[in-house]
Formats: structure tokens, C-alpha cells, sequence
């Protein structure tokens, strides 16, 4: 069963809902699930399904994939996913429409993850109280340095959005620091240099750097990239509060298209609760 | 908008100048954040960041020590060939019965266009950094055969993406690229094209970022980019300068250039943006007309947005997707342009204007038939506005047009489009 299903509510700020799912994991013993699912692919109903069955499975947190033309940090299975969902028609209308009708079926937080070109577009401020109207608990933006991050940061704060930052192996040690301390909800740590993508073994020196990144931050960590099994889950949670797991998932969905929304649905079930499982 | 920024004084490349001293001028950007007012800055995966500031702190060391200078200098004089000549299209002018039209013969320099300045000097740059292995996007071929030169001319390792309908239309710079021992990959993504093999490259580079160096070819792209490969370029513009002094005892009146993401324009402009005497014209990609879709005119019809690490302008639908874009010129065929071309145009500095593509097709076929000159495709853009405006001035007055690059990795293709075998490129 979902190890914070007694104590996290659809009430309080994104902050205090992200808060009290690790707070919870950690009361348990438990690490936490976070997959990714891309909005709208491949179309906005069977992708809020695909986070209820998450959600039923044991995940905790949801990464929500908002679909970019031009996604330079993902990979083939993500960017596929993007130009799936778009070339159907999506539009960040649908894009929040997909987050407000997740967010009142499931319990877990859900955060966006956004290229700033669709944030700033919309504009800082409107795309921030669009996400929390949404219902959203925060936002993770992939190509939004620390040294352009304040406008949103601002707003985000404003909102009582987490806005999660990412550490990367290729990040110097004096600018890890200021990232982990500039990031809120949680810190994301990319496991290896290079874009989304399913790999079969964590990289060396990852648990150091996991370690090291704790010592320097109050947030959880998560760790993401790469992770597509138990085996890895099980492993980072040894070091990390929790595994993000992307395009593994997002590949399920695209090799169920075609089939009845029950067997995409069982699919996905069934892989996040082997995850799951992992986390406890 | 009026917000001017000053460069800090570190960051000043060598042979920068403004004639005001050190009042703020419109080429005192960018600021140490990569922007030109509100455009450029760093919007990328934090992977990457690591590298930018690695190379933002090698070019300002590069740009104190005289030696580099001097390096460079001596490659674009022996192997380029620069100066390139400033040159009097006599016919041209005739024709137009109006302002005189000089040509400054980018076409002259080694492989056939003003790309090879940047990539001389970023893979000097490579080396002082200890990279060993280059990765390039092109459009047109140009940057991509000018970046498999200079790895061959340094030894080294060349990786090339180009979008597959870019590798079909630009078929002989393929071949130049692969015979110089780069390795071409097509790219097969979205709409085959530049953007896409930008897309690419990026991605390589997200894997690769501590032993590749990525030579950009234009004045796009994150922070410290777009002012390096400026600063490369403006070497053409320089020279324009100086041939101008000596010939006409002045500058030029108006100067022009084709814009895509802009590098050769840049070049050219930036050594004239605080002369504000001289009226500066960058030409964009009307391509079938001005709907969505059918051109590529970033300036003239897109919006601020983000694109491929920097604010600039886009063409975007209302949510921040970018568009598809269509021009006759593989060259053009992008939806954003430069941050500092956004500035330039905001700050009025610069006008910008678009040609469409039978119209830089028809100034092909003229500069081909009266001056002895196959210009490329994304040329005969600038050479469509020049010689219709140089009509409606007066001949005491100087145009100077970027001749940006040669036009024989187009033939086949105008064939193509005019339905004649590919050995015919017209009738």
C-alpha cells in the first residue's frame, strides 16, 4: 500500500504537500517512487489514467512531462513521447487540464516539468498560478540554470511551489552547493553527463556524490536518468531519498499504444509496483 | 528599450572599439551574463553549464594573450586568405541606375564562405581547452564543411549533424565534409532541418561535454556563444571598414547582409553599430509569403522567446512551440535568429527586412548572369533588397552587401526546383 496515504492531503501548499510525502516516507523507513509521465501522450485521458495507476501502485510523487518541440536534455523515448503528444494537438490548456484532473483522483504531489520557453511565453507569473490553479505542487525546469532562475523563483515562492533543482555530475563542487541550497520541495541529482534515458548500471561515484550533496542541503534527494529498474531503485535508495523514473515508463505507454487502454493501464501498474516494491 | 549594457572590462575582445571611449555604446554587450539588454543569457541543462563557463573563461583568456590573436590572424591570412576584396559590381550598379553596389567577397575565403573565421578560431580555442573531438550543426553545409576543415587542418575528430532534407538539397558539401574526414550524421527529427540538427548536437554534447568541444556555427545559442562567434566574424566587417577608409576616404552609407541566425550580418554590423551614420539592413527569409509556415523571418514576424539556450526572437505558436519555417535557402531555414540581432532590432539600430524566395532566386540568376558571380542562395537574399534599393538612391551614395558565400552547393537544387535534370541548373 502507499506508505503516506494516511498523511498527505490535497491541502497546504505544494511545499507542504512535497514536504509531507517524504516526511512520511522517512516516519516508515521507506525511499521514495517519483515516475514521469508525459502529459497528453498519447492523449489526455489515457495519461491521467496512466498517473492513477501510479498512484495505485505505490508511486509517490509524479513528475508530469509537459511536451516541448525542441527538448535538448531528453532523449529519444521522452522527445518521441513530446512529439507524440503535440502532433495529436496537445496545448498547455490540455497540459493543465491533465494536471488538475490527476491532482483531485490521486494522492501524491504532482510537479511539472517545463522548458522555461514554455514558462516564459506564458509569462513567469501567469504559468506559476496556472500550475498552482492546476493543482500542481510544483515545477522542475530543465533548462533554467541557477543564474536565470530568479524571476521564477520569486513567483514560485510567492505560490508555495517547490521549484526543483538539478545537480549534475558535470556541476563543480562550489556550484553543487548553490544549487542544493537554492533548490525547494527537493534536489534533483542526474545520475550520469547526457540526456534522459534508460540505462542498465548506475555510474560510479554516484553514491559519494549523493552523500556529499546531503551535507549540504536540508531538501530530500532524488536521483533520476538512467533508472529503469528494481535493482537500481533499491540501489539508489540506499544513498538517496528517492529514485525518478522517466523514460522506462514513458516507453511502456508507447509500446501499449494500439492496444485497450486496460492492458496500457496493467502495464504500467505492474511496473511501477515492482519499482515500488524497490523503495521499501 | 533602452537599456544598454556595459561588458566588463575583462571580457573586452582585443580589438573591439567604439569611437565614443568609454561612454556606453550600442556594442558594449553583452554583460558577464551573456545579455544584449534584455535578449541572450543561458538557458540550457545544468550539464552543460560546467563547459560554457569553461569556455567563456578560455576565450576571455584567449582575448588577453596576444599569441592567440596573432594565431589567428596568421590562418586568416595564409590559409583563408583575408583579406577578402572589396568589389565593385559595375553592372549591377548600371542596371540599378542608382547607389553604387560594393561587394565584400566572403565567396573568396577558403571553402566559399564567411564561416571558416568562426570555426578557425573556435578550434584554436578546442585545443586550448584540451578537446580533442568537435562536434558542428549545419544547415546550408557551409559551417559544417568550414568545421571540417579546420579539425582537419588541427587533427581533429569531426562529428557533423545535418537534417536529412538539408544532406538531400546541399549534396556537395556533404561530400566535401566526408572527404575532409569529418563524419556527417542526418538527422532525421522533426522537420529535418537546422533546428533539428541543433537539437542534435546539443544532445551529443549533453553526453560528451568534457572531452567535445561544440562549434556553433552562428551567433545563436547559450551564452558565451553568440559573442564569440561575433567577435570571429567581425573580421569581416572590420576589413569592410578599413577597405572603405581607403577607398572612399568614408564609411559606406548603407551596409546589408543576409540574416538567419545571423553570424554573417553580425560580423559585418558590429565594427558599424556605433557609427550610427550607416544605415545597416539585415535581410530574412521571406520564403512563399508571410503566413505562418511559409518563411523563416524570426525578426520581422516572431516573438521573444527561448530557443536552443537563448532569449531572442522565435517563431512560436501561443504556447511556446516553436514553428515549422520554410525557405528556398537550407542557410535560412531557422526559426530564431541571434539575441543580438533581437537587440539590434529593438533598439531601431538595425532594420530588418524580408525577401521572399523567388525573389532571392531571380537575384541569383542576376549577379549569376552580370557579374561572373554564383551567389548562395542565402546571399542572393541580401542581393534582392540591395539592388532594388539601390535603385531609389542617389549614385553618389556607397552600398556595401555581405557576398556571404558561393553558390555552387546550390545548383542542383535550383535544377531541382525549376524542374530540370540536376547537370542543368538553368535553361
Amino acid at each position: 500500500m502507499h506508505p503516506a496515504a494516511s498523511t498527505v492531503t490535497a491541502s497546504g501548499s505544494g511545499l507542504d504537500r512535497i514536504a509531507a510525502v517524504f516526511a512520511a516516507a522517512r516516519a516508515s523507513g521507506h525511499r521514495v517512487l517519483a515516475p514521469f509521465v508525459t502529459a497528453g501522450d498519447p492523449d489526455v485521458e489515457t495519461s491521467v489514467a496512466v498517473i492513477e495507476a501510479a498512484d495505485r501502485a505505490g508511486a509517490s510523487l509524479c513528475e508530469l512531462g509537459v511536451p516541448y518541440s525542441d527538448p535538448i536534455a531528453d532523449g529519444p523515448v521522452i522527445q518521441a513521447s513530446y512529439t507524440r503528444a503535440l502532433g495529436a494537438g496537445l496545448t498547455l490548456e490540455d497540459v493543465f487540464v491533465v494536471a488538475s484532473e490527476a491532482a483531485s483522483r490521486v494522492r501524491m504531489p504532482l510537479l511539472a516539468m517545463a522548458s522555461y520557453a514554455i514558462i516564459f511565453r506564458r509569462g513567469v507569473v501567469r504559468f506559476v498560478a496556472d500550475a498552482r490553479a492546476a493543482g500542481l505542487a510544483g515545477l522542475v525546469v530543465p533548462d533554467l540554470p541557477l543564474e536565470e532562475a530568479d524571476e521564477l523563483d520569486a513567483a514560485c515562492r510567492e505560490a508555495g511551489l517547490a521549484l526543483v533543482r538539478l545537480v549534475t555530475p558535470t556541476t563543480p563542487p562550489a556550484r553543487a552547493e548553490a544549487i542544493a541550497r537554492a533548490s525547494t520541495g527537493f534536489l534533483y541529482c542526474v545520475s550520469v553527463a547526457g540526456v534522459t534515458g534508460a540505462r542498465s548500471e548506475l555510474p560510479d561515484g554516484l553514491a559519494e556524490r549523493v552523500r556529499w550533496l546531503a551535507t549540504k542541503t536540508t531538501v530530500p534527494i532524488l536521483v533520476g536518468f538512467g533508472i529503469a529498474a528494481p535493482d537500481q531503485v533499491r540501489a539508489v535508495g540506499a544513498v538517496a531519498d528517492g529514485a525518478i523514473v522517466g523514460s522506462a515508463l514513458v516507453r511502456r505507454v508507447a509500446d501499449a499504444i494500439g492496444q485497450p487502454r486496460e492492458a496500457l493501464l496493467d502495464s504500467v501498474g505492474r511496473f511501477v509496483g515492482d519499482l515500488a516494491a524497490a523503495t521499501r | 528599450m533602452t537599456d544598454v549594457s556595459i561588458a566588463p572590462r575583462t571580457f573586452d575582445a582585443p580589438r573591439m572599439h567604439g569611437p565614443d571611449g568609454d561612454r556606453p555604446t550600442v556594442s558594449m554587450v553583452p554583460d558577464s551574463l551573456g545579455r544584449f539588454g534584455r535578449f541572450g543569457g543561458r538557458y540550457v541543462p545544468e550539464t552543460l553549464s560546467a563547459a560554457l563557463d569553461q569556455l567563456e573563461q578560455a576565450y576571455a583568456e584567449a582575448s588577453a594573450d596576444p599569441a592567440f590573436a596573432a594565431e589567428v590572424d596568421r590562418l586568416l591570412a595564409t590559409f583563408v586568405g583575408r583579406a577578402t576584396p572589396l568589389h565593385f559590381a559595375e553592372r549591377l550598379t548600371r542596371r540599378s541606375g542608382g547607389a553604387q553596389i560594393w561587394l565584400k567577397r566572403e565567396d573568396l575565403s577558403h571553402t566559399g564562405a564567411h564561416k571558416i573565421n568562426n570555426t578557425i578560431g573556435q578550434a584554436l580555442l578546442a585545443i586550448r581547452m584540451g578537446k580533442r573531438r568537435i562536434i558542428a550543426e549545419t544547415g546550408a553545409g557551409q559551417h559544417g564543411v568550414a568545421t571540417a576543415t579546420a579539425c582537419s587542418l588541427f587533427g581533429l575528430e569531426c562529428v557533423v549533424y545535418m537534417g536529412a532534407e538539408d544532406v538531400r538539397r546541399q549534396a556537395p558539401n556533404v561530400r566535401a565534409m566526408r572527404l575532409m574526414g569529418a563524419e556527417v550524421r542526418p538527422v532525421e527529427s522533426g522537420s529535418r532541418t537546422l533546428r533539428d540538427a541543433i537539437n542534435e548536437a546539443m544532445r551529443d554534447w549533453m553526453g560528451s561535454v568534457e572531452t567535445t568541444h561544440y562549434i556553433i556555427g552562428s551567433v545563436v545559442g547559450p551564452h558565451p556563444f553568440p559573442r564569440i562567434v561575433r567577435d570571429f566574424q567581425s573580421v569581416i566587417g572590420r576589413e569592410t571598414i578599413d577597405q572603405c577608409r581607403a577607398r572612399f576616404g568614408r564609411l559606406p552609407d548603407t551596409v546589408v547582409a543576409c540574416v538567419g541566425g545571423g553570424s554573417n550580418a553580425a560580423g559585418m554590423f558590429f565594427p558599424f553599430v556605433d557609427h550610427v551614420a550607416v544605415r545597416l539592413v539585415g535581410v530574412e527569409a521571406g520564403g512563399r509569403s508571410a503566413a505562418a509556415g511559409q518563411h523563416a523571418a524570426s525578426l520581422s514576424h516572431g516573438s521573444p522567446g527561448v530557443l536552443h539556450g537563448s532569449l531572442s526572437y522565435v517563431l512560436q505558436d501561443r504556447d511556446g512551440q516553436t514553428s515549422d519555417v520554410h525557405s528556398v535557402s537550407a542557410g535560412l531555414d531557422y526559426p530564431g535568429v541571434g539575441p543580438e540581432h533581437a537587440y539590434w532590432r529593438d533598439l531601431g539600430r538595425v532594420e530588418y527586412t524580408s525577401v521572399t524566395d523567388a525573389e532571392a532566386l531571380d537575384a541569383f540568376d542576376l549577379v549569376a548572369r552580370n557579374e561572373g558571380i554564383l551567389p548562395a542562395l542565402e546571399t542572393s537574399h541580401a542581393l534582392s533588397w540591395a539592388v532594388a534599393e539601390a535603385s531609389r538612391r542617389p549614385a553618389a551614395e556607397i552600398m556595401v552587401v555581405c557576398l556571404s558565400g558561393r553558390g555552387d552547393k546550390d545548383a542542383a537544387e535550383i535544377a531541382r526546383l525549376r524542374g530540370l535534370p540536376p547537370d542543368a541548373a538553368t535553361t
